[in-house]
Formats: C-alpha cells, structure tokens, sequence
C-alpha cells in the first residue's frame, strides 16, 4: 500500500459496512438510509428486494396482530438434514416456520393477512405453512375479514414430502369456502412465487398483484431449459411476461402497493 | 430396442422363455413335457413371490412406469361400457395428456377423467408423457362439472409424472390451473374417487386429485416431487434417486400410514400389467364399493366429509390442540 493510500483504508474501516447497499440489478451504491426509506428498492432501477415476512406485513398494514404463532413443525418423513436445516432457519429468522399470519388493519379497514418468509428455507410450504394459511381463510370468514397473502417460496417443502403435497389441495379447498362469502382474497405476488404455493391458493386471488420484476411460475427456468434443451429469455417467468400472457391483473410498485391494496377492497366492499 | 421388462423381472421373463420354448418343442416333436413344464411354472411363481415380496421404493417406482403398465384408457375400456370421451377446453385446445368423458359403470353412469401416457413413441407426443397441460386440467374441470349437474359420481385416474414442462404451459397458466382444479373438486356435490394407478407426482397429480376418498394401486407411487427432482437438488446428482425414492416415502405402504390415502388395492402377481382383467376386476369393486357409500350422504354431508378430509392432513406441534398430532401416526 502506497503511503498516500493508508490514512484513507485507515478512514474506510471507521465508515459502518451497512452504510450503502449494493443492487444486485444494476450494481449501484445506495445509501442504506435511503434504501430502506424507498422500502427497499433501487432508486435507480428499481430493482425490488425481497422482503422478510415481517418487513412485508409492516408495510402494508397497521396493528398487526399474530395469529397461531404456536404451531411449530414436525419432521414427519424424518427426511436427512431436515431439523438441521431447520433449526438454522429458525436461528436466522427467529421464527418458528416460513409462515407469518395474523389480523391487521389496512387504513382502517380489519383484515387478516398473511406473508412467507423466503429466509426460511426459501419459504417452503410444510403442514405448518399448510396450516396457518388455511385457518387463516377460515378466521377471516368467521370474522368476515376480507384476506391479503403475500408469497416470496420456491414451492412445497420437500423434506415433508406427501404431507406438504396435501397443503395445496387443503389451502385452494379453504379458498374455496371463502369464496361462497362477499369477502375478497387479493394475493400479492412477489419475488419469488413458484411451484406448489403459486399451484395452490396464491393462483386463486380474486385479484393477483404482482410487484415489478417478480419471479412467478410453476416450473423454474433452470428445469424446463434442461428438459427441453432450449434457451429461455431472461424475462421468461417475470410478472411483466405474466401480465403480458394474461395471467395476473397487474403490476404495483412497493411504494403504491398500500394504496393500491386499499383502493381495491374499497372498490369490492364499500 | 429398449427392454420392455425390468431389471426386477430379468429372472421371471427367462423362465417364461425356457417354458415357451419348451411348450413349442413338445408341440413340434409331439412329446408329452407337461409334468417338466408344471414344475417350471410352479418355480416362476414361486419366483415371481420371492421378488414381489422384497419390492425397494425405486423397485415400486420403476413398476409404476412400467412401459407395459396399464393406462386410464385401458382401464377404461376393461371396466367400462359406453364410454364417450368430450374434447376440448373451448378456450385453447384438446390436450392428450388428460382424457375425460362419461361411461357406465356397474349400471352407474359415471364421469371419468385420467391421465393418459402413450406407448408408442409417437403417441407418447400426442400424450405428452401423461403430463397435464393446462388446457387438459381446464377440459377436466369443465366435464366434473358437467358430471355435478348431472349428479353423476367422478372418477379420476392418477397416472403423470407431474404437469407440463413447458413455455407454453407457463404462458397459458397452468398454476393457475392446477390450483384451480382443487379448488374446483372441493365444491363439488357429487362423490369423487380418485385411484393413484402409476405415477402420482407433484402438482400435476394432486390437480386432480382431490376426491371423498383417494385410494392407490399396491405398486403406484405419490410424491411431492420426483425422486431424480429431488435427488437434482440434494445432491446435485440425479443418479441418486433410488436413494431419495426411500427418503420421500412414496409408496402406497408409506401413503396409507400418512393418513394421505384410505386404501391401497392389491395387484396380480406380478403386478397389473400381468393381468389387465384381474386387476381391473379389484379396481371396479374398490370404486363400487366406496362409491356406494359415498352416495347415501347428502351434498353437505359430502362436501363437509371431503373438506375435513383434507383440512386435517399435516403433520405439526400444536400446543393448544388435544392431540399433539394432527394426522395419524408419525411415520
């Protein structure tokens, strides 16, 4: 190191690591105050972060409130590796599953909200996602809430195997109840909802939101350019090539997100 | 050419061939082998016992796929009489994949949906390897709900390796059609059987197969995810999934003790491709049966049962619940 060099590298170690956020979109330096002032996004291309399920609910909603925050995972195939994994999930997460439930408001308004935690285990849906998801809807519908659920999971939870197939069929059939009331299910899709949740009840919103860039599809990219041996396009999957094949009905900013979610419950309940 | 048989069956497939090789020389020489010939297909069936007795999961699912293994139509066509299958979506298309219509059987008209593999190479395009498309899932919704106007009970046939694979399936949907589907079966006031009959795999399995009562041929296999999916993504190796077959417990064996499936129907042995007819024959009076008792319920009775049925599958710790359980018993 030249001696020009070393009161400056010694400066830099002063300076707080977490001071600036680098986007892994466009490589830009933000300001983490400011990152995190614009709900974690990029003020230069709007790269969207993902969002811890809690940081999801805070955004969107006021007094929220946990519901069955007790239930806690089993190991019902004792899968290999599976309570290691886990337990560091829990440890880095503080939580006991992917699945964050509650009751909330939404400027006034009760809801019942709900929102998974990619962190844990990429959000992986197990019989307690399962679980929590269903007596979600079917909270709502005794207290005639109208139900919000924001997805970031790669899909069912492998290590549980048949037991995580079975939270598909037992989340859509809740839906399913809830549909025979005037109470609206809006599901927000944000990066990334794949496979087994996106096949279940995150595809029965009576409005699908995305935010912008999200990954959204059944089958990843990887798996489908290796067994058919073809390239796809970097879009492939993204909620604009969603919108653009009819799949969800639009596309929101995180900054517009709350208004947006408000203004359409106001629109089907008021 | 490709073997037909599997490696599992090398030592039943020789003693046949010794046996018709023998049955051919005594009819060309007229000799009298018949005592010979007894014994060996006495020894056969004895082998046939020992290799069936000892089947591993990857055994099981190399069995489900079995090329000679039979398909919904086949079944159909042994159980069934006026079968009218119905096309179409009428929005996009008709998928192979996926068959659907209505058929009488024991007397009942019944409407039948099924997965459908191809044996042929070509045929096996039209079929898409008997995975659901989105348009097929659409095609069956749309005859279930013609079978509950007409309060015809619904049999659905399991057999796909999981949903299609495709650009084309993304951009049409088929998430949303596969969500769609279960939800579509839960609300349905007429009873529903569904049978697991080879492959039931990932999402495109439990699309349609939401039903009053799910039962699984003794060789079929039900799984989250396939076992070389799952064993790409442990292990980075594919080649491994003999060993995660065992680990996702698969089997109809591990399905029944999950809570997952009411019964599992036993199969010639040998398994179902050695006798279509006796196979046949234990399937139709397992849906009889269940059907006839699904149908003294009324629409509530029967949609309150089916709903329950899957709202109590998971497998957790909940501290507030009597039991610590909430299925049967932990495998």
């Amino acid at each position: 190191m030249s001696p020009e060099a070393a009161p400056v590298a010694a400066r830099l170690e002063e300076i707080p690591a977490n001071l600036v956020t680098k986007c892994p979109s466009c490589n830009t330096m933000l300001v983490t105050k400011d990152w995190l002032r614009d709900l974690k996004t990029c003020a230069r291309c709007s790269h969207h972060f993902r969002l811890g399920a809690r940081e999801r609910i805070a955004i969107l909603t006021e007094n929220f409130e946990e519901w069955d925050a007790e239930l806690a995972p089993h190991d019902p195939l004792q899968f290999p590796d599976y309570l290691p994994k886990r337990s560091a999930a829990q440890i880095k997460t503080g939580a006991k599953d992917s699945m964050l439930s509650g009751a909330a408001t939404l400027d006034g308004r009760p809801i019942a909200i709900a929102a998974s935690d990619f962190g844990f285990m990429g959000g992986s849906m197990g019989s307690v996602f399962g679980e929590k998801i269903t007596r979600l809807f079917e909270r709502a519908l005794d207290e005639k809430r109208p139900v919000l659920t924001a997805t970031s999971t790669g899909g069912a939870r492998m290590q549980e195997g048949l037991m995580s197939l079975m939270q598909m069929a037992k989340t859509s059939a809740a839906v399913g109840r809830l549909r025979e009331e005037k109470l609206p299910f809006i599901s927000i899709l944000t990066d990334p909802s794949m496979a087994g949740v996106q096949a279940s009840f995150a595809s029965l919103g009576d409005v699908l939101v995305a935010e912008p860039g999200a990954m959204i599809g059944f089958t990843g990219a990887r798996v489908i350019e290796q067994n058919l041996r073809i390239k796809l396009p970097k879009d492939f999957q993204s909620a604009e090539f969603q919108m653009a094949h009819g799949q969800i009905d639009m596309i929101v900013p995180r900054a517009k997100l709350k208004e947006s979610l408000a203004q359409l419950l106001s629109l089907l309940l008021d | 050419m490709l073997s037909r048989w599997l490696h599992l069956e090398q030592p039943i497939v020789e003693l046949e061939e010794k046996i018709d090789e023998l049955k051919r020389f005594a009819a060309s020489e007229n000799l009298d082998f018949s005592a010979k010939i007894n014994r060996l297909e006495e020894h056969k069936c004895d082998v046939m016992r020992r290799i069936f007795a000892d089947l591993s999961p990857w055994d099981r699912v190399q069995m489900a796929r079995h090329p000679k293994r039979p398909y919904s139509l086949d079944y159909i066509g042994a159980l069934c009489s006026d079968w009218v299958e119905l096309h179409g979506d009428r929005a996009f298309g008709d998928d192979g994949a996926i068959v659907a219509g209505f058929a009488r059987l024991n007397g009942r008209s019944v409407a039948v949906i099924g997965n459908q593999k191809g044996r042929d190479t070509k045929e096996r395009q039209i079929r898409n390897f008997g995975q659901p498309s989105p348009e097929g899932l659409r095609k069956a919704g749309r005859v279930m709900e013609m079978a509950a106007r007409f309060g015809r009970p619904i049999i659905s046939l399991v057999d796909t390796p999981g949903a299609a694979c495709s650009p084309a399936a993304e951009e049409r949907g088929i998430s949303e059609a596969i969500a769609h589907s279960q939800m579509l079966m839960s609300r349905l006031k007429v009873p529903i059987i569904v049978v697991i009959i080879g492959e039931g795999c990932s999402g495109g399995a439990i699309a349609t197969a939401l039903g009053d009562r799910v039962l699984m041929l003794e060789h079929a296999y039900y799984s989250v995810i396939s076992p070389e999916a799952c064993a790409s993504i442990l292990f980075r190796d594919p080649a491994k999934a003999p060993e995660t077959s065992q680990q996702l417990k698969i089997t109809a064996d591990d399905a029944l003790r999950l809570g997952v499936i009411e019964e599992i129907i036993p199969e010639p042995l040998g398994g179902a491709h050695r006798d279509l007819k006796a196979m046949s024959v234990a399937l139709g009076a397992a849906i009889e049966k269940h059907v006839s008792a699904l149908e003294t319920l009324s629409p509530e009775e029967l949609l309150e049962g089916r709903y329950q049925r899957f709202r109590k599958l998971g497998d957790l710790d909940d501290p507030q619940a009597t039991t610590a359980h909430l299925n049967g018993a932990p495998v």
